[in-house]
């Protein structure tokens, strides 16, 4: 049933994705409002089936890849309902659209919605250390959909071919800004939710602990490398991208050793 | 009751018959002497039209007279080159007219002001009445309508506006930047003051001849540097915008790019206006640095302008529901007035 909830959701995002390419196409990009009301209400049906979910496991409903994708996407959709409005960002919207599409799209379609009995009572630690550490995901991909968004505004304006887009894309100074706050709150809860991992009580798979700990420092020296103004903002920019890409192949990394372990 | 439109514009007369038109007739005369029930006189550099509602058929000529009234000009002699709109096309031209959809630099917005003031003066002098007041309150919303509703308005088509729009696409706010203008001319002056217009109060100017350089920097009450110093200068500044009469590049990487590692990592907009180029073009490869010459800014304008012409058949078919809509409602509006006697 709450499957269904999922697919709805998933609908809103295609929608906000296919009136943004319509508009684009036509060369007249008005979907800010239609996106952003068409992601509240993806992410109203999210909350709907994670609460669903949740109350049928009696835990935080990430025991299987594609609760752990459907967190993530939901993940994303609320940090881009709070910084998309807060940061003027409107048109970050047409960006978040298709990647949450994607994740959830990939999580309805893949099988991965296997489910197990389990029996291991819930553990607040470990659900507080992976629910932490997936909203912190969901920053670093709005982090990634900003620095999307500074080198293709950085392109137009080298190359000098400016595109419709150019218009409604957020200055270069505006995004840069907003990417080094997305790194920092980013880095700050990835930080908590590492450290509450080691509460959890649990002997992790170590190739799981070194992987997370391998994530931790790309995103430090990012950081460290961006406050000593050792890179240019357009490589802190690429950088944003390569390390959610990053996140995404650890994070299923995790879930697949995770599963092997039967660790919930 | 008959609603038409004479006028001429910059398609169909150039600027010396138009100027020939303008200025000698108000709205409040043309209706005394036409005998219409309101009439409303638009007059701007590109053109001169006279929107109006009579009773009877009153003939170009008859407007025209008005037009030419205080001067020696014999419309017989001269037949000059007016388009006459009447009804829907009269209501169209209007909604066109309102939108920048007939103006010379397509989606340009100065007309909208002109309407507004024309309507006001037609207005204050009573020449309007109910019809006109209508027609005009709803071209003002059909004018507004087009602008947020299509990209029409959207780019710039000067030197001036181009160097404003992209300076606000890499900072945003422009009152926090640092300019340095490079070279007193009447281009780099206009562009100054446009710049001034948004906000930039940090405003540097260096010249070869310091007495121009003050003359720039009082004229929009911002400090001379001297020009042996400029390029220290741009260890700070955001935009540079130059335009010398050097022979050489005055810029190049060799000379930026050392200083590009004291900046923070805020970028560097320089604008080159000068021909020969003051900036060596290949300044424009270092990281953070937007190079923009004359012919990178003709090519600005022109894709905006390109992008302005594809947005014509939005705004067209936003103008065409209004101008169905606009007769409903007169239509309706008589309708219930006949069932009111």
């Amino acid at each position: 049933m709450e499957r269904y909830l999922l697919i709805a959701s998933t609908f809103c995002f295609l929608a906000a994705v296919v009136h943004t390419v319509l508009e684009l196409r036509a060369n007249v990009f008005r979907a800010l409002r239609f996106n952003f009301f068409s992601i509240g209400l993806g992410f109203i049906f999210q909350t709907a089936f994670l609460w669903i979910r949740g109350q049928e496991l009696g835990r935080c409903p990430i025991t299987n890849l594609f609760e752990v994708f459907a967190f993530l996407a939901w993940s994303v959709a609320l940090v881009y309902m709070v910084v998309g409005p807060a940061y003027r960002l409107s048109l970050m919207g047409a960006f978040t659209a298709p990647l949450v599409l994607l994740l959830q799209g990939f999580a309805l379609i893949a099988p991965i919605d296997i489910r197990r009995s389990i029996t291991v009572p819930a553990n607040s630690w470990l659900e507080f250390h992976a629910s932490m550490s997936l909203v912190a995901y969901g920053v670093f991909a709005l982090a990634c959909i900003a620095g999307v968004m500074y080198l293709l505004q950085e392109r137009q304006l080298k190359t000098h071919h400016l595109h419709s887009i150019f218009y409604h894309l957020p200055p270069l100074t505006n995004l840069f800004a907003v990417i080094t706050r997305l790194l920092w709150w980013g880095f700050a809860l990835y930080t908590v939710g590492i450290v509450s991992g080691f509460f959890t009580g649990h002997p992790l798979p170590r190739i799981q602990v070194v992987a997370a700990i391998a994530l931790w420092l790309l995103y430090a020296a990012i950081l460290q490398a961006r406050h000593l103004k050792w890179l240019a903002p357009k490589r802190v920019a690429a950088l944003c991208i390569i390390g959610f890409s990053a996140a995404l192949a650890l994070l299923w990394g995790i879930t697949f050793t995770a599963e092997l372990h039967h660790v919930p | 009751m008959n609603l038409f439109c004479i006028g001429l514009s910059h398609h169909t007369a150039n600027v010396a018959t138009r100027e020939q038109f303008a200025g000698n007739a108000t709205a409040e005369s043309i209706a005394r002497q036409a005998g219409c029930a309101e009439a409303l006189l638009l007059t701007t550099c590109n053109r001169v039209e006279v929107y109006a509602v009579s009773d009877r058929q009153i003939s170009t000529d008859e407007i025209a007279r008005c037009l030419i009234a205080k001067t020696n000009l014999n419309p017989a002699n001269y037949p000059p080159p007016f388009y006459r709109y009447e009804d829907n096309k009269c209501v169209q031209h209007l909604f066109r007219v309102a939108s920048g959809l007939d103006s010379m630099v397509v989606g340009e917005s100065e007309i909208f002001g002109q309407a507004k003031k024309a309507y006001e003066l037609a207005r204050a002098s009573g020449a309007v009445g109910p019809y006109l007041h209508r027609l005009f309150q709803r071209a003002f919303r059909v004018a507004k309508q087009v602008r947020t509703h299509t990209d029409i308005a959207r780019g710039m088509v000067s030197v001036g506006s181009v160097a404003v729009e992209l300076a606000q696409r890499i900072f945003g706010k422009l009152s926090e930047c640092k300019v340095l203008v490079l070279g007193a001319g009447e281009t780099s002056e206009r562009t100054t003051r446009a710049l001034v217009s948004r906000g930039v109060t940090d405003l540097r100017v260096s010249n070869r001849s310091l007495e121009r350089a003050r003359e720039l920097a009082d004229s929009v009450g911002r400090c001379v540097v001297p020009f042996d110093n400029w390029v220290a200068q741009c260890r700070e500044i955001d935009i540079l915008l130059t335009s010398t009469a050097s022979e050489t590049p005055l810029l190049t990487p060799e000379i930026l790019a050392p200083m590009l590692w004291q900046r923070s990592d805020r970028p560097l907009f320089i604008i080159d206006i000068a021909v020969p180029r003051d900036v060596d073009p290949s300044v424009d490869e270092l990281e953070g640095v937007y190079l923009y010459d004359i012919d990178s800014i003709r090519s600005v304008a022109e894709q905006s302008l390109t992008l302005r012409r594809q947005q014509v058949a939005v705004a067209e078919a936003i103008i065409a529901d209004h101008v169905t809509d606009f007769f409903d409602s007169i239509a309706r509006g008589l309708n219930r007035l006949s069932q009111a006697a």
